[in-house]
């Protein structure tokens, strides 16, 4: 299913779901990278018609860089330009790694595409997150598996594997880190 | 992994986030670099010993004015060049502004005065040590600031790069302006100037390598 229309309405209430992420509201974050991941999904569809194989990828690559970096978006600028510019940035890393293989014609400067269309059918990956995640060292793997996989909290995730609270956290926040920098070396 | 259960992954326990993470981190990384720095000048330089004379001169306010006035509008533009999606605007001009200025005052001196006496006005008696003693100085707020840059999310990298080593740059001739004993603006638009460039233009190669993400 794919569905245009672009609208300040749209926008502002993406950027009052992430807000609402932002200040810790999981709900409201959960549907806010839902609602962003179709909208990647069509805006990587489309320019990468010749690699369609890679959109899946790099939805999710995107997905945990907009995550990863969550931090960096200011309430007082466009929802559209911090999403564009992420979105525009893997896109562009992408491309530079198969430049040699084929070239990209169309044009990436179109911020205001960015939330215009919508696709909800998500394809096969091909990268598998969970394989690289398995990859990762206890003190960074434990905490993202037990907090956001079996959905325990930080609290009871120290007690389980003998880790502080802080580590827990910290463990969380590098981990995705780190299972974000191994996409980028696996290319 | 399918992409519904990334989504489900991230969003599940997302814990709150600091509002000003991004301001925090760069005032962590200049305090520490800009406090490394201060050491460094005082052990291996140490302060112009006439500084009680120096200060009540206005050309020392109007190179520590030159000075900041760069720190503050790299600064700036480190800022705006860490977060996806934030223009520069007006921060060129501000960056240039300060150059302009001291330039203008150069003119003038240089103007105004003995021919034969012009060169000591551009070279003084330090323009072989000073961009290098501020490029060393530099040094501890290079690291710092590229530390500060790397867990953020630029997306120009050589630019951001660039604005990241010019920081580092003016603070490090800000700490080098205590010990200097120089003072006049021929001499602080052409070799402070350089000084300060040399960390940017490394920040400008080091970028698109270092501040990948």
């Amino acid at each position: 299913m794919t569905k245009k229309g672009p609208s300040n309405f749209d926008e502002e209430r993406l950027a009052q779901l992430l807000l609402g992420g932002l200040d810790g509201d999981a709900l409201a974050y959960h549907a806010f990278l839902k609602e962003l991941s179709a909208r990647l999904r069509a805006f990587f569809r489309k320019r990468l018609s010749r690699l369609p194989d890679e959109v899946e990828d790099l939805v999710q690559e995107a997905l945990l860089a907009i995550h990863n970096q969550r931090r960096t978006y200011d309430a007082s600028l466009p929802l559209t330009a911090w999403v564009h510019a992420i979105a525009k940035y893997k896109l562009v890393d992408l491309m530079r790694r198969r430049a040699a293989k084929e070239g990209l014609t169309d044009p990436l400067d179109d911020a205001a595409e960015i939330l215009a269309g919508s696709d909800s059918e998500a394809t096969e990956a091909r990268r598998d997150l969970d394989k690289l995640l398995e990859q990762l060292p206890d003190r960074l793997r434990l905490p993202i598996v037990k907090t956001k996989l079996e959905g325990l909290t930080v609290a009871e995730t120290a007690r389980a594997t003998g880790m502080s609270e802080s580590a827990v956290k910290v463990g969380v926040h590098r981990g995705l880190k780190a299972l974000a920098a191994l996409i980028r070396d696996e290319r | 992994m399918r992409t519904d259960d990334l989504v489900k992954l991230l969003a599940t326990g997302a814990e709150p986030v600091e509002r000003h993470a991004v301001g925090h981190r760069y005032a962590i990384a200049i305090t520490l670099g800009m406090g490394a720095s201060a050491l460094l000048m005082l052990n291996l330089l140490g302060l112009r010993p006439d500084l009680a004379v120096a200060v009540r001169l206005a050309m020392f306010w109007v190179k520590l004015g030159f000075v900041a006035g760069l720190a503050w509008a790299s600064l700036l533009a480190t800022l705006r060049l860490s977060r996806p999606g934030v223009r520069l605007k007006w921060v060129p001009v501000a960056l240039v502004a300060p150059v302009l200025v001291i330039w203008a005052i150069a003119g003038v001196a240089l103007a105004g005065a003995d021919p034969t006496l012009r060169p000591a006005l551009i070279f003084g008696a330090t323009w072989k040590s000073c961009p290098w003693l501020i490029a060393m100085l530099s040094i501890p707020v290079f690291f710092a600031a590229f530390w500060a840059m790397h867990g953020l999310a630029p997306t120009r990298l050589a630019l951001a790069g660039a604005a990241a080593g010019l920081l580092s740059g003016t603070v490090g001739a800000l700490v080098y302006s205590l010990h200097c004993p120089e003072l006049d603006a021929p001499f602080l638009g052409t070799w402070y100037l350089l000084g300060m460039l040399i960390p940017a233009l490394t920040g400008l190669a080091l970028g698109p390598r270092l501040l990948r993400w």
